[in-house]
C-alpha cells in the first residue's frame, strides 16, 4: 500500500491512464491576495455563502467546505521572518504566514472508499471528483475525510425550489479544466505561482529542490507536507511547503484513511456477532422460567 | 489537552447526521437482534417467543430505512446506495444488509401472521435471524471507519457496545411483548446485554485514553449517565417479583439502550468540533499516521502554540 502510485490508477483506466496530476502549494510565496479563492469560485460556479467577517487576521473563509474549496489561511506570528537572517535581529519580530488550502486528493482516499453511492470516483488523471448527479447526501464522507474537507451544502439549489442542495461538493481539481489539458482556476489566477499544477512526480521533485532552498535561506520550520507516500493517505495529490508545523494551518498532523483499519474492525464486529449469537443461545439454554426446553 | 491551533477552529468536519441516524442506531440493533432471538426462538420450540419477537424486528427492520432515507441530502436518489456493491464502504454493504434483512424478516412474518407455507416461513424466519447478526453490529463498523477520534479509537469495543445493547433492546422488547410464561429467554437476553453493554462501555473507556472524554462531557455524557441510570433501575426491578415491576424494568431497560446509542452518536460530534481531540492523538502518536490505540491519558503538555512558533 505504501508504494510511490505517480502513475493514475492503470489498474482500472488501462490505455486510458495518465499521469497522475496535483498541486504543489508554495506557502513560502502566498502573498494571501486571494485569487485562488476568487478563480475558484467564479469558474466552479461555488455559491456565495455569506460575507462574515471572523476577527481571525485576513482569513473571513475560515475552511474549506462544500462552498469554499480554496481557503487561504492568515497566522499572524510575533516570530523572526527567518533564523538567521537578517529578521532574526529584528526588535519587534513578525511574521504572516500565508497558505491556500485545498482538498489534499490523497493517494489512499477515505471519502471514495466510504462512499455508498459511488458518487465519489478516481479520475484518469488520479484526481478525487465527487459525481453530483450520483451524490445522495448520505453525508459519510464528511467524518470519514481526515482533512474536514468535504461537506454537505445546505444553500439552496436552483433546481429545487429553494429546498437545501443536500449534496456533498469538494474541489474537482478542476476536472473539467484538466480533462482537457488545462490548468485548473486557482493554479491559472495564482499570482506568485505559490500554487503550482503539474504531473505529481515532477512537483515532487520540484517542491524537494525548493524545500533545500528555503531551509538554506534560514526558515528553520519549512518542511513538506502531504509528500511522503509512506504516510497515513498514501501521499498527497494536492501537497505543500508549509513554515511552520501543519496544526499552525489547521492541519492535521498525521492523518491516515481509516479505510486502512477496516480489516480490524470487521475482525472485531464478527467477534461481537458471534457474541451476540452466543449471548442470544445461552438465554434459551437454561429453561428454568421458559417455555418449552 | 493541547491548544487548539488555527484560532481554535475544528480541524475535522462534524457529521451532518441528525438525529434520525441516532434513532436507526437503536432500531437496527432492535431489528438484528429481535429476528436473530426469533430464530432460535423458533429452532427450541417457543413459537410464541418467536412470533412476537418476529414482529418486533418487523416494525424496526421497516421503520430503519424510512428513517435513513429522511436523513439523506437527496431523499429521492436513496436508490443510489444499491447501484454498486462496494465492501470498502460499511454504509453500502449495511444497506444490502438491511434490504436483505428486511425482505426475509418481513415476509416471514407476514407467511407467520397468514399462516400459509409454514416451511418457507422457516426458511425466510432463519435467513432473517443470520441477516440479524451483522445488521445488530454493522453501524459500529460504519461508525468507526471514519476520521472522528471518538468512533475510530473506539474501533475495537463499539461492536460489542453494539451487539450488547442489541440483545438488551432486543430482550427488553420480548418481554414487553411476550406473555410471562413464554418470555424467560428474552428476560435473560436483557439482562446479560445489559450487562454487557455497561460492560463493553467500560472497557472502551478505559482502551480509549483521553479520547473518552468525548464519551462523558456534554450531551454525550448526558445520555451516558441516563443510560446508566436507565440501565441499573431496568435491572433492578427485573430482579424482583411482580410483573408489573418487571415489564416497567424492560421499559427502563429499552429507554437505556437508546440512550447508550445517542451517547455514541452525540459523541461523535463533540470529539470533532474540537480540534484537539485529533491534535492530542496525532501529535502523541509514535509515528505519522499510527493507529496504536493512545494507552494513557492523552492530556499532556505540549508546547504552546502561541505566536512564539521556533
Amino acid at each position: 500500500m505504501t508504494s510511490v502510485r505517480t502513475e493514475a490508477w492503470p489498474e482500472s483506466y488501462g490505455d486510458e491512464a495518465q499521469p497522475r496530476m496535483g498541486f504543489f502549494t508554495d506557502t513560502s510565496v502566498c502573498i494571501g491576495c486571494k485569487a485562488c479563492e476568487v478563480a475558484c469560485k467564479e469558474w466552479n460556479l461555488v455559491p456565495e455563502d455569506g460575507l462574515v467577517w471572523s476577527g481571525e487576521s485576513f482569513d473571513n473563509t475560515s475552511e474549506l467546505g462544500a462552498n469554499s474549496w480554496r481557503h487561504v489561511a492568515f497566522v499572524e506570528q510575533t516570530t523572526a521572518l527567518r533564523v538567521d537572517g537578517d529578521g532574526a535581529r529584528d526588535d519587534d519580530p513578525f511574521r504572516w504566514l500565508m497558505s491556500s488550502d485545498v482538498c489534499k486528493h490523497c493517494t489512499e482516499s477515505a471519502c471514495l472508499n466510504v462512499c455508498p453511492t459511488g458518487a465519489i470516483f478516481r479520475t484518469e488523471l488520479g484526481t478525487v471528483v465527487v459525481q453530483e448527479d450520483v451524490c445522495n447526501g448520505c453525508g459519510y464522507c464528511v467524518p470519514a475525510c481526515p482533512f474536514g474537507v468535504l461537506d454537505r451544502r445546505e444553500l439552496p439549489a436552483d433546481d429545487r425550489g429553494g429546498r437545501p442542495d443536500g449534496r456533498v461538493w469538494k474541489c474537482t481539481l478542476c476536472y473539467d479544466r484538466t480533462r482537457e489539458g488545462m490548468t485548473p482556476a486557482c493554479a491559472q489566477a495564482c499570482p506568485t505561482e505559490s500554487i503550482q499544477y503539474g504531473p505529481l512526480d515532477e512537483l515532487r521533485e520540484r517542491a524537494a529542490g525548493r524545500l533545500d532552498k528555503v531551509v538554506a535561506d534560514g526558515f528553520a520550520g519549512a518542511r513538506l507536507y502531504g509528500d511522503d507516500p509512506a504516510d497515513g493517505v498514501g501521499g498527497f495529490g494536492a501537497f505543500f511547503l508549509l513554515l511552520d508545523e501543519p496544526e499552525t494551518y489547521g492541519l492535521p498532523p498525521a492523518p491516515r484513511d481509516s479505510t486502512r483499519d477496516l480489516g480490524g474492525m470487521w475482525r472485531a464486529a464478527a467477534a461481537a456477532g458471534a457474541a451476540l449469537v452466543a449471548g442470544l443461545g445461552a438465554a434459551f439454554l437454561t429453561g428454568r422460567d421458559g417455555a418449552a426446553r | 489537552m493541547t491548544d487548539p491551533a488555527y484560532y481554535g477552529r475544528p480541524i475535522l468536519k462534524p457529521p451532518v447526521w441528525k438525529r434520525e441516524i441516532g434513532w436507526y442506531l437503536f432500531t437496527g440493533g432492535l431489528a438484528g437482534a429481535s429476528a436473530t432471538m426469533s430464530a432460535i426462538a423458533r429452532a427450541s420450540g417457543n413459537p410464541v417467543l418467536a412470533r412476537r419477537t418476529a414482529l418486533v424486528a418487523t416494525a424496526a427492520v421497516n421503520v430503519s430505512p424510512a428513517l435513513l432515507v429522511k436523513d439523506l441530502g437527496r431523499p429521492e436518489r436513496f436508490l443510489n446506495m444499491m447501484r454498486v456493491f462496494k465492501p470498502s464502504s460499511p454504509m453500502n454493504l449495511g444497506s444490502w444488509v438491511l434490504l436483505a434483512s428486511g425482505a426475509a424478516t418481513t415476509s416471514a412474518a407476514a407467511l407467520d401472521l397468514a399462516g400459509v407455507a409454514p416451511r418457507l416461513r422457516t426458511g425466510l424466519g432463519v435467513a432473517a435471524g443470520l441477516a440479524g447478526v451483522p445488521l445488530s453490529v454493522y453501524t459500529a463498523v460504519l461508525l468507526s471507519d471514519t476520521a472522528n477520534p471518538a468512533w475510530h479509537e473506539a474501533r475495537h469495543e463499539l461492536p460489542f457496545l453494539f451487539a450488547a445493547g442489541a440483545a438488551a433492546g432486543a430482550g427488553a422488547a420480548g418481554v414487553l411483548t411476550t406473555p410471562a410464561e413464554h418470555a424467560g429467554p428474552a428476560r435473560r437476553a436483557m439482562l446479560l446485554g445489559t450487562v454487557g453493554s455497561q460492560l463493553a462501555e467500560t472497557v472502551m473507556e478505559r482502551r480509549i485514553g483521553g479520547v473518552a472524554e468525548a464519551y462523558t462531557s456534554g450531551a454525550a455524557g448526558g445520555y451516558r449517565r441516563a443510560a446508566r441510570i436507565l440501565d441499573g433501575a431496568g435491572l433492578a426491578l427485573s430482579l424482583v417479583p411482580g410483573r408489573r415491576l418487571r415489564r416497567l424494568g424492560a421499559a427502563l431497560v429499552l429507554a437505556g439502550a437508546v440512550a447508550t446509542r445517542f451517547s455514541v452518536f452525540k459523541a461523535g460530534f463533540q470529539a470533532a468540533e474540537d480540534p484537539r481531540y485529533v491534535l492530542d492523538l496525532q501529535r502523541s502518536g509514535p509515528a505519522a499516521g499510527s493507529s496504536q490505540p493512545v494507552s494513557q491519558p492523552a492530556k499532556r503538555e505540549s508546547p504552546k502554540m502561541s505566536l512564539q512558533s521556533d
